[in-house]
């Protein structure tokens, strides 16, 4: 795990669940397959509606069109971030799409698990509503170990909750990884 | 040692400890992994590569492997995720697989697990899919996990959980006939909210309860995932037992609640206080009376899905149906292959219910899948690709959920929803049911 995770902020709302992350019709491509992977990233956050894409403005993807990669790092959701379905797609095409860090208000259990379980970037809680203070576009920077974010396009600085639990899953890097750490995996 | 509630209790067992609390986290043996052609494949390339090309699976009778979500497509990319399964199977010689284009063809998975026996009282059963929860009603912990999760079961056969506190909705009274299970758990959703149940257990209990069949418990624990929650549970009775024993010979033991097991809260509900309701779009926690938005006009309306394509909400819905004709484009779509067959056995006043709903103008699925429940490929039955306003006996209607992200969703019960599609507008089914 970095000890800093710095890039653009990309907001959205409450309840984002995984069928406006990853719209299901996508979820057919091979998540072991490098190239057509790479899909994955392409549509990811393809199936929120225009207005509530990349607030306050809206109107922005994550993704651009015919792109694979995002120039945003940091996605900065509300509550329940990630409802749904149980569809790691939903995790892993976000890490794909070029997320680092995701900073929520709260998360919807399973995606949390997925995020967490598969160490696909580190799921921050906030301390208070954030996808209201921060700007699509916004540049901020995540200072792990002590659990703050900057924003340093105005300065603002913002506790986040500790990890907890799951930053021993984190540091070893996957739960297959912490699972051999506890012995439940031979070597 | 403290008492425990049912959930407790089962996780407690599995993790081989006299007792666990709520915020614990544990190490639980598994007995049952159920997989589908969605998260299958994931599964399966992530278990290879961390055991191993050659590895084999903790135990092959606790793997279950049922395609369900894109069957009927002419999609290639779909039809490759199926073939990956059928190949898993061959090379790891799983006995539990309903293959698609076989006699063993099931359909949805949640529905086809109590078809086929492998749902069990006191039992921890996880699967790749958010509704594999709708196995709660059997009384065991089921909830669903992503593919990371179900490949690490695969090889160790273990998964940690956190143990979730209980939250304990009691039913007074058992319903009147113009209430299905759909709106209590509709009711409920609205009350708490979508993230209202998150990181907690839902145990459903009360005479009211009881009172439902096997179909209807699981269309209560079904829906537990709309409000965030972990699992939901009804405590196994007699009518559990028998259900379970007519499925499967294999033994299993029934765990209850301790007398002085402690809730995170407890609300009680007066069945009879409640009334036919609705999600409006675009959140399953959008409630409102069905008298509220009555006469809301629509273009289509939808039943099937492993929330409300059993054969209960078939034989509610044709209660309705029969002698009338539908209004606007009605889907039928028929959960499992069982389900479909019961369409021609089940009847109702002496008409079987293919043959009502054949003559009241509805569409008829050829095939048993999850088909337009979550959009699915453009060329899915049913699926939503414009604009269009449907009434939907399924369990989401977040932006998109149906296909277009400009569709417009209602979420209610069998009853509303054939209410509905006889007037072409949303409409109590009490206007046809007493």
């Amino acid at each position: 795990m970095k000890d800093f995770i710095r890039g653009m902020a990309y907001v959205v709302g409450d309840n984002i669940d995984t069928d406006q992350i990853i719209p299901a019709r996508h979820l057919v491509y091979s998540l072991s397959d490098p190239e057509e992977r790479k899909l994955y990233g392409r549509y990811a956050m393809s199936g929120i509606p225009d207005g509530l894409s990349g607030l306050p403005k809206g109107n922005i993807r994550l993704v651009e069109e015919g792109k694979d990669r995002s120039p945003y790092k940091i996605m900065v959701g509300g509550k329940n971030f990630g409802c749904g379905s149980s569809r790691e797609h939903a995790a892993v095409c976000l890490q794909i799409a070029g997320i680092e860090a995701v900073v929520a208000e709260s998360y919807a259990r399973i995606f949390y698990r997925n995020v967490v379980d598969g160490g696909f970037f580190v799921p921050f809680e906030a301390t208070m509503p954030l996808n209201t203070e921060i700007a699509t576009g916004d540049e901020l920077e995540i200072n792990v170990n002590l659990g703050t974010l900057k924003n340093l396009t105005n300065r603002k600085q913002y506790g986040l909750k500790p990890l907890g639990d799951i930053i021993e899953i984190l540091r070893a890097g996957d739960v297959f990884e912490y699972a051999r750490k506890k012995g439940l995996i031979k070597r | 040692m403290g008492a425990m509630t049912l959930t407790e209790k089962i996780l407690a067992r599995h993790a081989g400890r006299a007792h666990v609390g709520p915020g614990e986290n544990i190490w639980v043996n598994v007995d049952v992994l159920m997989t589908h052609d969605v998260c299958g494949p994931g599964t399966i390339s992530i278990f290879k590569k961390q055991f191993g090309e050659r590895a084999k699976v903790w135990d092959r009778e606790k793997v279950v492997v049922i395609p369900d979500h894109y069957i009927f497509t002419q999609d290639t990319h779909a039809h490759r995720n199926v073939d990956i399964l059928r190949e898993f199977v061959r090379e790891q010689e799983l006995p539990y697989f309903y293959d698609v284009g076989t006699e063993r063809y099931k359909g949805v998975c949640h529905i086809a697990l109590p078809e086929e026996g492998h749902t069990r009282p006191g039992e921890v059963l996880f699967g790749t899919d958010s509704h594999t929860c709708t196995a709660g009603a059997f009384g065991e912990f089921a909830t669903g996990i992503g593919n990371t999760d179900a490949a690490l079961i695969m090889g160790i056969g273990k998964l940690w959980v956190k143990v979730p506190p209980t939250m304990k909705f009691v039913f007074e009274g058992s319903l009147p006939p113009y209430l299905m299970a759909k709106d209590l758990i509709l009711w409920i959703i609205g009350d708490i909210g979508v993230d209202g149940a998150t990181y907690k257990a839902i145990e459903f209990a009360g005479d009211g309860v009881y009172s439902l069949s096997m179909e209807e418990r699981m269309t209560l624990c079904n829906m537990v995932i709309e409000a965030g929650g972990k699992n939901g549970v009804v405590a196994p009775d007699q009518v559990t037992e028998e259900f379970v024993r007519s499925k499967t010979r294999r033994p299993f033991e029934p765990v209850h609640n301790d007398p002085d097991a402690k809730y995170d809260s407890v609300k009680v509900y007066r069945s009879q206080d409640l009334e036919p309701v609705v999600a409006k779009p675009h959140s399953p926690d959008n409630r409102a009376l069905v008298r509220e938005v009555a006469g809301t006009a629509l273009d289509r309306a939808y039943i099937g899905s492993c929330t409300g394509g059993k054969l209960t909400d078939f034989r509610a819905s044709a209660r309705i149906l029969k002698g009338r004709q539908v209004k606007i484009d009605t889907f039928i779509v028929p959960a499992t292959t069982e389900v479909m067959k019961g369409l021609s056995t089940e009847t109702v006043d002496g008409e079987n219910l293919l043959s009502i709903f054949q003559k009241a103008g509805a569409r008829i699925s050829e095939g048993a899948s999850c088909a337009a429940c979550l959009g699915g490929p453009a060329d899915t039955f049913g699926r939503l690709n414009r604009s269009e306003v449907c009434i939907s006996t399924t369990s989401r209607n977040f932006p998109g959920r149906m296909g277009s992200r400009t569709a417009q969703v209602y979420l209610a019960s069998p009853y509303t929803v054939a209410a509905s599609a006889v007037t072409g507008r949303i409409t109590d089914p009490r206007e046809f049911i007493g």
